[in-house]
């Protein structure tokens, strides 16, 4: 069986391989990306459509703001999924696990938690809101806060950890992300531009329309990072302990 | 240049001693942590050429959570894989 599967595998590989010559040199300034109207756009506009140095962020959050948005949908789904298929399942709660010993938490990793946690979750802060302006954003500061839960729940247990963030509040906080992001979009519609388009938010905002839409890129960020920081460590507590929210690993 | 080559040619043949051996352990638990040094050293990759976001998200999601997500899971399977 492993003989026969190595066949397909090798196959697939070598195919692969051999398409790979096909792309484009590193930096190539002959390929179709580097080629594209829409590249030399970005490049040169962004910073003076949003006032945002780093395009990354602004073609995320802006430009293709719809994909944004449904992407932290999807996040919102799979949590969803996951609490939805391990809530109530009792399977393998009586039996012990091999793992499972009772011991109190260690002492010098949870002092040592006690001092990173908190440096975490400054930097979790930063990078969201700096993410206009260096690498980071949404996405990379909620799954670092989320990840500060989860070392709180790896190194004292999930108890701890559920007591300072409810999975009910989790799911309260995920939807709040998505309203957020919505919100800012329906905003700028009601007030006469279309759906996410930030520039009209310069009505309510005291800035320039260039200004709005870097302030409202900051918004949105904040909304995906609520939805990932709640479904992040909501998947790590049902996934850690089958649904049931005690002991944990 | 020629020490970035070097640079290069060393993690991409890290890279694949990293993918073969998470295959190979029959371990899922090592499995998991080697396909957490595989993340990490897509990272170094991609920030050496220059896609710091990309790298950013692959070091947290990558070679962070979903690491840690797999080896939730794996708590709760037998470890030793059958193959």
């Amino acid at each position: 069986m492993k003989i026969l599967s190595l066949i397909p595998i090798i196959a697939i590989g070598g195919l692969l391989l051999w398409a790979a010559q096909d792309f484009p040199k590193w930096g190539d300034v002959e390929s179709p990306a580097s080629k594209s109207p829409v590249s030399s756009h970005f490049i040169g506009k962004t910073g003076v459509d949003t006032e945002v140095p780093n395009m990354v962020t602004a073609v995320l959050a802006d430009y293709r703001g719809f994909d944004t948005m449904f992407e932290t949908v999807v996040v919102f789904i799979a949590g969803m999924a996951v609490l939805a298929i391990l809530k109530g399942s009792t399977r393998g709660n009586s039996r012990r696990k091999d793992h499972e010993v009772e011991a109190e938490p260690d002492l010098i990793v949870t002092n040592t938690v006690r001092l990173i946690v908190p440096v975490i979750q400054i930097f979790a802060f930063y990078v969201l809101a700096h993410g206009h302006v260096s690498p980071g954003g949404g996405f990379q500061g909620g799954v670092l806060m989320g990840a500060s839960f989860i070392l709180i729940a790896l190194s004292w247990d999930l108890e701890k950890a559920v007591s300072r963030f409810s999975i009910e509040r989790c799911m309260i906080v995920a939807a709040l992300g998505i309203v957020i992001y919505g919100g800012i979009g329906l905003l700028s519609m009601m007030l006469g531009g279309e759906f996410l388009d930030y520039a009209e938010l310069e009505r309510v905002l005291p800035v320039s329309r260039e200004m709005a839409r870097y302030h409202a890129m900051l918004g949105v960020e904040i909304g995906v990072g609520f939805t990932v920081t709640a479904i992040m460590f909501a998947l790590y507590a049902n996934l850690s302990s089958e649904g049931s929210l005690k002991q944990g690993l | 240049m020629i020490g970035l080559e070097i640079f290069n040619t060393f993690i991409l043949l890290l890279l694949v001693v990293a993918a073969v051996a998470s295959l190979w352990v029959r371990d899922l638990l090592v499995s998991a942590v080697v396909f957490g040094v595989y993340s990490f050293l897509m990272c170094l990759l991609w920030a050496e050429m220059g896609a710091v976001d990309v790298a950013f998200t692959e070091a947290t999601v990558g070679a962070g959570i979903s690491t840690v997500v797999l080896v939730a899971t794996i708590f709760h399977l037998r470890r030793k894989s059958n193959d």
